[in-house]
């Protein structure tokens, strides 16, 4: 791959090229990726919800040019959701149609419907053996949404890029896909796939680059606002709330301002639209009007000190 | 030599380091890999080869650069982070003045492994000093004193309250606690197996059934949903009206611990400590000693609001997916006269799937919920139960496979 080879030469070209994809890293989260593409390593991604972590996958694949394979993961989730499937109906007819033709030679047709023509590719297998030969991006998103017995399952696929399909033998990846996973933390992951993977802790932004993202993703909010907008959702995050704002909130609240046609923040307005910030009845009941009255004041004092 | 750096890993990293003409540098990356596992951190030695291939990668021309590079491989939770910038910036500037500074660092990171050789000299000594107590059982004779208790010690073993047992006894409960279990009922989870009196059809399997037998009829194969006990999360109140039970209550929490997966553990008093990975370790004694060391408010205070709202917040979304069940053991005494503690009492209770109450002042037959604090979290339990002597403990299994006693205290209460 020479995009890849281009890209991992340097900490500083992996901060290009995620900057060019509009996404503003800091050198701590570009230093990660980079050592993830080159020593081909899954990257583990671990932060609150609403920081930018599944959009890092997406950056990459649309940067380095390659698919992105994305597996969202649930609870119960099996092999036959993530790995492979057969295509049962496909093989019923199969052998409806050896029948109906009468020559029907059992260990001959057991030979036959389990063949690849028959399976179901599901994410993990679809990134192990690209159909276009191109090593896709693999974003394992919300890992923690599972349960144990896949993780355990992920280890194998994770540590030798390789699953076993009883019928067919082992499928090997030639180029291991690029992996990231991302979790929410709402249980621990277990340390043996944390072992095998480059982790970084997704944190909040601080306010110069929370601005640049919400100048690069919301271009048509005035300059003034944004400047307002990250100033109070900056102190918002000092509070002790249930669910501190993230990035995508920020960037909602700023959308909803400009459609309601707000050019400066002011305590009625943040009133009103609080509930794009804050996703907790408790939380919103916490910002009091003379909360919000404060907050304004200060954000409009001096936006990008917290 | 930095305590605690094990012989495996100094084995281990020897020999690979003789295979390297890197020189200075790779002896240094295993030195600092080596102070962080004293520090605590879980590194093999695979990570200093990952060390040293990532500082290879990105080179050491910036600090800042190479600093990152580490990090990405040698930390793995956020809890580390703070003691690798510690080490990282100390180390760096003189490896000699970080020997020296270890020492000092040690206590307030207890490490996983490696550090047991340690404690135990520390254990050994307290059982010298402890030796006129009588009867501390070693490990492995719990079935002797079976044998050498008779049916009516037993019995009023089993029926007398922990806080006026003599230490002898509380001795004799505490290798009985270490056998007990806490059978869950099961749930039903989303993962399958295979079962004749499964619901979905199982076609993989009837598919394959079909391809072997020559016959024309194809029997149908099932699947059906496996069960299994739910998550647990412990919150066990150490203040000093509970300072007794406390302790008593933690060996069997201990054995729960180790006895199933996904059990979290967590005191408070004044303030919420998560003791789940000290709790870890399979000797009892050593774990007890860990949690000793992490938790700072025992026998304090105690602010039962403030500390299920911080749990609530900081806490409930990581430990109770999956449908959790909670148990609640705490007497309910309140410093801040239930202030705030309904809200949060509730919010716990709607987090979780279950909300046990274990509560030793239940076992007065005149029992009245007055005071504030019982009062606000009593509407909002599932089930409310005794939890003062070796009987209750037992049949708090019972309990919970039955039914819920779903909130008949709340008609008391009112």
């Amino acid at each position: 791959m020479a995009s890849s080879a281009q890209v991992a030469a340097s900490v500083d070209q992996t901060l290009a090229l995620l900057n060019g994809q509009d996404y503003v890293a800091d050198r701590r989260l570009a230093t990660a990726v980079f050592l993830a593409l080159r020593l081909r390593r899954p990257l583990f991604l671990e932060g609150e919800a609403g920081v930018g972590k599944t959009e890092i996958a997406k950056v990459l694949a649309a940067g380095l040019d390659r698919p992105l394979v994305r597996l969202q993961c649930y609870e119960g989730l099996d092999t036959a959701a993530a790995v492979y499937e057969w295509n049962y109906p496909r093989q019923m007819i199969e052998i409806r149609l050896a029948e109906a033709a009468g020559d029907i030679e059992r260990s001959e047709l057991s030979h036959d419907i389990f063949t690849t023509r028959f399976l179901l590719r599901r994410p993990l297998l679809q990134a192990l053996s690209p159909e276009q030969g191109v090593p896709p991006v693999l974003l394992i998103d919300e890992l923690d949404r599972t349960d144990e017995p896949f993780e355990a399952y992920l280890l194998e696929v994770l540590s030798d890029y390789q699953v076993t399909i009883p019928e067919l033998g082992t499928i090997r990846a030639e180029t291991p896909p690029i992996v990231v996973i991302t979790s929410n933390r709402t249980r621990e992951i277990h340390d043996a796939i944390k072992r095998r993977c480059l982790y970084h802790w997704v944190d909040y932004p601080d306010a110069a680059r929370e601005l640049e993202i919400v100048r690069r993703k919301c271009p048509h909010v005035a300059e003034s606002l944004a400047r307002e907008v990250v100033g109070f959702t900056q102190r918002l995050r000092t509070l002790d709330l249930f669910k501190s704002p993230g990035i995508a909130e920020t960037l909602d609240w700023a959308e909803a301002l400009v459609a309601l046609d707000r050019i400066a923040l002011d305590p009625q307005t943040v009133a009103d639209t609080l509930g794009a910030l804050l996703k907790y009845q408790d939380d919103v009941g916490a910002i009091t009007p003379e909360i919000a009255a404060r907050l304004v004041r200060e954000a409009q004092a001096d936006p990008l000190k917290a | 030599m930095p305590v605690g750096a094990s012989t495996f890993g100094q084995l281990g990293a020897n020999a690979f380091l003789d295979a390297l003409p890197r020189g200075r540098l790779a002896e240094n990356v295993l030195h600092f890999v080596r102070v962080l596992r004293a520090a605590g951190l879980p590194l093999g030695p695979a990570k200093v080869q990952d060390a040293l291939a990532a500082v290879e990668a990105v080179g050491i021309g910036e600090r800042s650069d190479f600093r990152e590079a580490l990090a990405a491989v040698l930390v793995s939770r956020r809890e580390h982070l703070p003691i690798f910038e510690q080490a990282f910036d100390l180390f760096w500037r003189n490896p000699r003045l970080l020997e020296r500074m270890l020492a000092a660092l040690l206590p307030k990171v207890q490490g996983r492994a490696g550090d047991v050789a340690d404690e135990l000299p520390a254990r050994l000594a307290q059982a010298m000093v402890r030796a006129p107590v009588p009867k501390v059982l070693p490990e492995g004779e719990e079935t002797e004193l079976d044998a050498t208790l008779s049916f009516s010690a037993r019995e009023v073993l089993q029926n007398k309250d922990f806080a006026s047992m003599s230490a002898e006894e509380l001795a004799q409960v505490r290798a009985i606690m270490r056998t007990m279990k806490l059978p869950l009922p099961e749930r039903p989870v989303r993962r399958t197996r295979a079962s004749p009196h499964g619901h979905a059809i199982d076609l993989r399997a009837t598919l394959r059934q079909s391809i072997g037998a020559n016959a024309s009829l194809t029997p149908l194969s099932f699947r059906a949903h496996r069960r299994r006990p739910p998550p647990l999360c412990v919150l066990c109140d150490i203040s000093g009206s509970m300072d007794r039970y406390a302790r008593m209550l933690l060996q069997f929490v201990h054995a729960l611990t180790n006895d199933r997966h996904r059990v979290h553990v967590l005191t408070f008093g004044t303030r919420l400590t998560n003791i789940t990975r000290h709790l870890r370790h399979r000797d009892v004694d050593v774990a007890l000693a860990r949690v000793a060391d992490a938790v700072e408010d025992w026998a304090g205070g105690t602010r039962i609001g403030t500390c299920l709202g911080e749990f609530n917040r900081k806490w409930s979304r990581r430990l109770l997916a999956q449908n959790a069940v909670v148990l609640l053991i705490s007497d309910g005494l309140d410093a801040d006269a239930g202030a705030g503690l309904a809200f949060e009492a509730e919010r716990l209770a709607k987090s979780c799937s279950r909300l046990v109450w274990l509560n030793p002042l239940l076992r007065y037959e005149g029992f009245e919920a007055r005071p504030a604090g019982i009062r606000a979290i009593l509407p909002h339990v599932d089930d409310f139960l005794p939890v003062h002597n070796l009987q209750s403990l037992a049949d708090l299994a019972d309990a919970l496979a039955g039914p819920r006693i779903e909130r008949t205290m709340q008609a008391k209460a009112a």
